[in-house]
């Protein structure tokens, strides 16, 4: 596994970082919980045939200013400023858990920004009937199982690298989970069901099997937003043997669902 | 030193059990625990017994706001002092406080703590709590990593709203309000009440004390030895920052149980203590540390926040080795300061001195203390402890203590005389 070229881009004075590797049409992808404390393997697969562009949304690895932004239009309009100034304006866009809400958030307001979406275990919505788990009450060792099926992959993606600040680290990690709870407290509805029907870039929903935050349940519901709407075509998938956070579970599996739907 | 009676009212029926069946005394703290009729009877011997320490002779009674909570019956603590409004007369009301951050808009606060302060004759003093994760971020929903931000411009508001003379618009980050302009206005209006804050041990509290001229309060369930460390950093911060170490800048939390003797204090305060540090602290670590709650300079300073020390306390891995659910650790932890009235002065004068600290709010009533114990407890303390520790700072002036009307000039309130036998 090579590492990326890291360059950062301007979000509201503060620099958020952005990860490129690979050759061939652009592919943005939008992290979930945790952020990108480091490279992934799903990423590298992405990276074969595709110029993989990842940027940080603000507050997650790599990057700050999550404080500055108070409603959801000020994080909309953040992560619009972030595709545009990292080149993907109109390429392909991956987004995942609290990366996929505003991924389909895109898709929905700026049609003309994305060309096809993926959306992996997407939030944005909650169902009162089938609640989804609380991602910021949960016990220290409970939460590696509800992050992925293999609660191991999870403690791989957190922990420290070699070298790194032992004091500083943990603080990033914390911050990763303030930026998403900033966004998505208390429950993760955004009300963007009010705005799936106006996707109309075609969509594949990818959802693990064993996700343990948001029920699978939900993906017909995204599923039926989407498809109900002005133009929107879309596709369910469930992945086997996956989690919350599919792309460490199951990185080729889930890599190879995207790939086909893009092409 | 100014002695102050503060109740948590605990729900002091909580079975044997707790602990094993049930994950929490806090947030999600199961309704079938919860006897309403029970509860009419706790309201009423609460409320018996902080009128009983007014009656006595304490500077103050207190009282706070807790949410979703086994061991604070009290989600609005304004209720409750109002009504002691009208049961006291000389006695000032601690209410230690409103956590602004909850209140839609914050000028609800300006506008109640006002009405308790006229209602008083000025006898208010009004805390502004952040609140615990619990409470704020749990049990009312609001996002821990914009609580501060919120509560800073709540701070604001409030203050305004009891400052400015005329109408105003007030235009913040998260509340906007064309017409601020409340009725009733405090008496307390040279500015303003006064106002104490309770915190955790951060340096960015610390300061903003400091800069606001507030009182500082470390409201901590664990006594004078871990409160000890706390209290220097504020002391240190303060000679930092140019200020005198008036003892009366800052407010401390002591649990107390005074009896004849040390034998018979064990005898009386082992189950009501045992009680409150086994159940009414047994908090989910779940609840304790919602992301953006601890700032991250008070992250960098490895400070831990009271709850989360209650909540770890609570959790299997560390119980075993803090042990402090039993009365000899409680004891020696100096959670609890227990005794003859002279072990407990002695005690008290050491606490006073030794944290500098000269508004001492006491916990008289703790856990499932009864009505009769609680009195016992109260009029010991008042009549032997109290009369040998008051002169203690006296040669400081109290600039943070409320300013009543004088007593010639308040209303006199008639005596309550039941029309029928109160329902049982």
């Amino acid at each position: 596994m090579s590492a990326p070229v890291t360059t950062t881009v301007d979000v509201n004075g503060h620099a958020c970082r952005v990860w490129t590797k690979g050759q061939g049409p652009k592919l943005g992808f939008l992290a979930g919980l945790g952020g990108l404390p480091r490279w992934l393997p799903f990423l590298d697969r992405l990276a074969e045939t595709h110029q993989v562009i990842v940027p940080s949304l603000p507050g997650y690895p790599g990057a700050t200013g999550h404080t500055e932004l108070d409603s959801h239009l000020d994080w909309v309009l953040a992560v619009r400023q972030l595709i545009d100034k990292a080149g993907l304006a109109g390429a392909d866009l991956v987004g995942a858990s609290v990366g996929g809400a505003f991924a389909a958030e895109m898709a929905a307001i700026f049609p003309g920004h994305v060309r096809r979406l993926a959306l992996i275990g997407p939030f944005g919505l909650f169902d009162g009937a089938e609640p989804a788990a609380d991602p910021w009450a949960q016990r220290k060792e409970a939460v590696p199982g509800l992050m992925c099926a293999d609660g191991e992959k999870w403690t791989e993606l957190m922990a420290p690298p070699e070298g790194v600040n032992s004091l500083e680290w943990p603080i990033e990690m914390t911050r990763a989970a303030e930026a998403a709870a900033r966004a998505f407290w208390p429950l993760g509805n955004t009300g963007l069901e009010k705005r799936l029907g106006l996707i109309a870039a075609p969509t594949l929903i990818l959802w693990g099997e064993r996700d343990a935050v948001l029920p699978p349940s939900y993906a017909r519901k995204f599923a039926a937003g989407i498809s109900g709407g002005i133009n929107g075509k879309s596709r369910v998938e469930i992945v086997a043997g996956a989690g919350h956070l599919a792309y460490l579970d199951r990185p080729d599996a889930v890599a190879g669902a995207v790939l086909g739907h893009f092409g | 030193m100014k002695l102050m009676w503060f109740h948590l009212m605990p729900y002091t029926e909580l079975p044997a059990d707790f602990n094993q069946k049930h994950p929490s005394v806090w947030v999600d703290i199961h309704s079938s625990l919860f006897d309403p009729r029970r509860a009419h009877h706790m309201y009423n011997d609460f409320m018996d017994e902080l009128e009983y320490a007014a009656e006595l002779g304490y500077d103050a009674v207190c009282v706070n706001e807790h949410h979703s909570n086994g061991y604070g019956l009290m989600p609005s603590p304004n209720l409750i002092a109002a009504s002691l409004a009208r049961r006291t007369t000389d006695t000032a009301l601690c209410v230690m406080g409103n956590s602004l951050a909850l209140y839609n808009p914050p000028t609800r606060v300006a506008e109640e703590f006002a009405m308790i302060d006229c209602i008083s004759g000025g006898r208010l003093i009004a805390g502004f709590p952040v609140g615990s994760p619990m409470d704020t971020c749990y049990a009312y929903g609001q996002n821990p990593s914009l609580l501060r931000e919120r509560y800073l411009e709540a701070h604001d508001l409030v203050k305004k709203a009891w400052t400015e003379k005329d109408t105003f618009a007030f235009n913040g980050r998260f509340n906007q309000q064309r017409y601020v302009n409340i009725w009733p206005r405090p008496i307390q209006n040279e500015p303003h009440p006064p106002i104490w804050i309770p915190g955790g041990g951060s340096v960015e509290t610390w300061r903003w004390c400091a800069e606001m001229d507030y009182v500082y309060c470390y409201l901590s369930y664990y006594g004078y030895k871990a409160g000890l460390a706390t209290m220097q950093g504020f002391w240190n911060e303060m000679e930092k920052l140019g200020k005198d170490r008036n003892p009366y800048r800052a407010g401390f939390l002591q649990f107390v149980g005074v009896a004849e003797s040390r034998q018979q204090a064990l005898d009386l305060y082992t189950e009501p203590a045992e009680y409150f540090y086994g159940r009414c602290l047994h908090i989910d670590p779940r609840f304790a540390t919602p992301p953006g709650y601890v700032t991250e300079a008070t992250q960098r300073s490895g400070i831990q926040g009271m709850m989360q020390k209650a909540a770890n306390v609570a959790s299997p891995a560390t119980k075993a080795a803090l042990k402090a659910t039993n009365m000899k650790d409680i004891v020696d932890g100096g959670y609890v300061l227990i005794g003859s009235p002279d072990d407990v002065v002695e005690q008290i004068r050491h606490v006073g001195t030794s944290l500098n600290v000269g508004h001492l709010m006491l916990l008289l009533q703790y856990g499932n203390m009864s009505k009769d114990t609680t009195k016992y407890n109260t009029r010991l303390f008042a009549e032997k402890v109290m009369p040998k520790v008051k002169d203690l700072f006296g040669d400081w002036e109290d600039k943070w203590w409320p300013k009543p009307m004088a007593r010639s000039q308040r209303a006199a309130v008639p005596a309550f005389r039941p029309q029928t036998v109160a329902a049982e």
